[in-house]
């Protein structure tokens, strides 16, 4: 007795049955997942790397190396996610009449919870986060972000959120409550068990790292744009990243919110989402899609804005229509924030509301089209070269029209009654997020790879990606429409009808063809490091138009030795009409911020917060809490927060570019 | 490409790039940011406003603001924080001027008038607990705790700012770095201010018309 209550203090609710050493599929995973660890930190120790990785990447406050540690895991998590994928595909194509397929109910909910969770904060949103990062700087010609600090500690907070949903994985149970963990499934009551404050701290854990990193991309395209570059001289995917960046601050709060409340139902057993004693559930489902909805367009303007630069350069020409596209962004952020009541048209608000939403849905359908028209003007009578980014582009266009028209579908709301949570709707927005989101990615990393590291990208492996992922796309995503169509409702682990199951095996197959396209991309990346000397580029390999590609690739920590000065949209494009060249010398020392490792350790302070309040280990969660406001503040007591690179230092790495025939 | 330059003579390197560096001003950024930060915590606000409203009336046979609220206490609460941002107001006027030690203690002051709010709050609070009217009685309870207690938690932050900044004020003194982080508490503190009037309306005062 006296043991357990011991046990009880110390660990909370976590005991031995708390790890599925029963569940072989967890525990393979598990021993994979390990071992592989262990080979990397082994790798790390044996090669002596500690001291580097913690001086030149954990501390870094550089925009570029933090960009590139968000891709990276942006990029671990998209494996994880698609692991996910092809577990439920499988489960969907075996589990007819008297098959019950190989995964138990628990397990599965918790899968296609953790796979939307996944995909949607630790994929899209790190990629997105990561170009934003490396590439709009750059663009602006600036030398850093507004709050290099904060950067880091945005970054290091998404990974503690995105540890503890792996830890969920081994330890205890995930969250079976759908993508956004929606009540009543995630109610104290529903699910005593860990799984929705796995979710819940890890999101809100990661929920403030994207917060503090918009509030820093909007400050920083605000206020450090090079010279003369007027908001009518930025570039297209400054635009899209500042009006995405704005959109996040004005709905991650909500989220933010709602999920506190939730915390507080299933902590201190409040009633704000109960069934009972006047809480209502569909508060919760209103505040998560004030978030949701626009969040779908947080991550793809960015993408739109990737799609313009890449047309525009591989069409040799200016985009067409610059204003135009500037200004259907601004009216898709603005009108995103008016459409979240279509996610629940079911509700029952009434014919009037329901008209609005849908309307206002299908408005977004306009600026949305005013674009793809100029990317198809940008390309008529262009120059157009069929590179790996360009094809992209083309796949994206087709893709994305038809997933945009049935999200039309679905807006009008007596369609929508029919087709509401069915496969239709899952089958919708995967065309627009793989269709959009996931190719604008893929053109993204190809397009800007060659700046960040200095060679290209294997061009054969990038295309065995390409036709992995489009033809994937397609052969998996059209029988779910079909399945959908005909009714067949999402999330469910067992059919009773035997005529659907060709479908679902097409689909499976198609999700394996996907599996191509990723390992393809994953080869791609290990054979063009081998081959970088082939690879090997100068600093404008595509013959860029933005300033980006005004310096050597890979960039210098400072980025611009001289900060440049714009005159015309396309800016770097207009230097070189104009023969315009870099000063060789007179060379001035550089100010910048010095590296530190406050965020990387206020991050692991509240990841330890977080394990601790799932598993109610009170004593560990009051001491984490307490270390992270002291450590906080004691980091304010540093003043001394920048430096300067001497000039002879940036004399020295221009004169070493220039002479190995870069710049 | 580049169909739409005429000039082809090319251009000297001063055009194109800023060879004498001029030197950034520093805070504008900071202030610009911290003013974004401020309107997002507003949305948090906000959201909690709106759940408060949906719930409102939703007391499940508990009590209702009617019998809850006792307006003169709150009314000399609300005072409390109005009179702490106008103290608040002087140490910027002093910040201005130079004048380190007025900084200082204009800056205690404004943190008494908050200690004071949040002592008035906590006793509100245990009166309404032992009353039994407790956050888990009723919806319409879960967010008038919410509401009000997150505001009150960001009140006790604002304390623990101040204190933070007399210190770093008595060790630098009112050295550029710390008149940007008065002027983002300042921002913090007064926003306090106004989200409180919104919460003493929008709760008490509607709460008591019930």
């Amino acid at each position: 007795m006296f043991e357990q209550s011991i046990w009880k203090t110390v660990f909370g609710r976590l005991t031995w049955e708390s790890f599925p050493i029963h569940e072989p599929i967890l525990l393979g995973t598990f021993i994979v997942v390990a071992l592989l660890g262990a080979a990397t930190l082994g790798a790390v120790t044996w090669f002596r790397l500690w001291g580097w990785l913690w001086r030149e990447w954990l501390t870094s406050v550089d925009h570029k190396k933090i960009g590139i540690m968000y891709m990276i895991l942006g990029i671990i998590m998209l494996l994880r996610g698609f692991a996910d994928a092809l577990m439920m595909r499988a489960q969907q194509a075996i589990a007819f009449g008297a098959n019950q397929g190989y995964l138990p109910a628990h397990h599965y909910d918790q899968i296609f919870t953790a796979h939307g969770t996944i995909m949607i904060f630790f994929v899209a949103i790190p990629l997105i986060v990561g170009l934003v990062n490396y590439v709009m700087p750059l663009q602006i010609g600036a030398r850093d972000v507004a709050f290099p600090f904060l950067n880091s500690l945005s970054f290091w907070l998404t990974v503690a959120g995105a540890i503890l949903v792996m830890i969920s994985l081994f330890v205890g149970e995930f969250s079976r409550a759908g993508w956004l963990n929606y009540v009543p499934v995630a109610n104290l009551e529903n699910s005593p068990d860990t799984g929705p404050d796995y979710y819940l701290w890890a999101l809100q854990i990661a929920g403030v790292g994207t917060t503090l990193s918009a509030i820093n991309m909007v400050t920083t395209i605000i206020k450090m744009r090079a010279p003369g570059m007027s908001m009518m001289k930025m570039p297209v995917f400054c635009w899209t990243a500042l009006c995405s960046n704005v959109l996040a601050i004005a709905i991650f709060p909500v989220l933010t919110g709602a999920f506190a409340l939730l915390m507080l139902d299933r902590y201190v057993h409040t009633n704000f989402f109960t069934n009972d004693l006047g809480g209502s559930p569909m508060m919760y489902w209103n505040l998560v899609w004030i978030w949701g909805h626009p969040e779908v367009y947080v991550l793809v303007l960015p993408v739109f804005g990737i799609f313009s630069e890449i047309t525009s350069t591989f069409s040799g020409k200016r985009l067409f229509g610059y204003s135009s596209m500037v200004y259907a962004t601004v009216v898709i952020t603005i009108l995103s924030y008016l459409v979240w009541l279509h996610h629940f048209f079911t509700m029952g608000s009434g014919a009037s509301v329901n008209s609005f939403f849908g309307i206002a849905t299908m408005v977004i359908s306009i600026p949305t089209g005013a674009k793809i028209f100029n990317w198809l003007f940008t390309m008529y009578r262009g120059r157009i070269r069929f590179e790996l980014p360009m094809m992209w582009v083309v796949a994206f266009m087709l893709t994305f029209v038809v997933g945009g028209m049935t999200g039309v579908l679905l807006a009008v709301p007596p369609a929508d009654f029919v087709l509401h949570n069915s496969l239709f709707l899952v089958a919708h927005f995967h065309n627009v997020i793989i269709g959009g989101v996931v190719f604008g990615l893929f053109a993204g990393m190809t397009y800007w790879f060659p700046k960040a590291f200095g060679f290209k990208l294997d061009p054969f492996w990038g295309k065995v990606s390409f036709w992995g992922w489009v033809i994937g796309y397609w052969v998996a995503w059209t029988p779910i429409y079909v399945v959908g169509l005909m009714g067949t409702t999402r999330r469910v682990r067992h059919f009773d009808d035997p005529t659907l199951q060709p479908w679902f095996m097409v689909a499976a197959i198609g999700a394996v063809i996907i599996l191509v396209g990723i390992l393809a991309f994953v080869i791609q990346i290990a054979v063009s490091i081998k081959n970088r000397d082939k690879l090997r580029v100068t600093g404008d390999p595509w013959d860029g138009r933005t300033l980006e590609w005004a310096i050597p690739s890979p960039p210098p920590s400072y980025n611009f030795a001289f900060t440049p000065v714009v005159h015309d949209l396309d800016a770097w494009d207009d230097m070189k009409a104009r023969g315009a060249r870099a000063p060789a010398g007179g060379f001035k020392a550089i100010h910048m911020p010095r590296n530190t490792g406050a965020g990387v350790i206020m991050s692991a302070i509240a990841l330890v917060l977080g394990f601790a309040m799932i598993w109610y280990m009170w004593w560990l969660a009051a001491l984490s809490l307490a270390v992270l406001l002291i450590y906080s503040i004691a980091h304010t007591f540093n003043y001394d927060r920048d430096f300067f690179i001497p000039a002879d230092d940036v004399a020295r790495e221009e004169q070493a570019r220039l002479a190995g025939g870069e710049a | 490409m580049a169909n739409a330059h005429p000039i082809s003579e090319p251009s000297p390197a001063s055009a194109f790039y800023v060879t004498e560096e001029e030197h950034h001003g520093s805070g504008g950024g900071t202030l610009l940011g911290f003013w974004i930060y401020l309107m997002s915590d507003a949305l948090i606000f906000a959201t909690l406003f709106a759940t408060y409203g949906v719930v409102s009336t939703n007391y499940a046979g508990g009590p209702g603001p009617r019998q809850l609220f006792e307006l003169p206490l709150v009314a000399v609460n609300t005072a409390m924080l109005l009179l702490s941002s106008i103290t608040y107001g002087m140490a910027m006027i002093d910040m201005e001027a130079g004048r380190k030690r007025a900084t200082q203690i204009w800056l205690a002051i404004t943190a008494l008038f908050g200690a004071a709010f949040i002592a008035i709050e906590l006793y509100e609070f245990s009166n309404l607990i032992a009353e039994g009217a407790t956050p888990q009685r009723s919806a319409f309870l879960s967010a008038f705790f919410t509401l009000v207690g997150t505001h009150g938690l960001h009140v006790t932050f604002g304390l623990i700012w101040i204190a933070v900044m007399l210190v770093q004020v008595a060790q630098r003194g009112l050295v550029p770095e710390n008149r940007r982080r008065l002027v983002c508490l300042g921002m913090f503190w007064h926003l306090l201010d106004v989200v409180w009037i919104g919460v003493f309306t929008f709760v008490y005062l509607l709460g008591a018309l019930r």
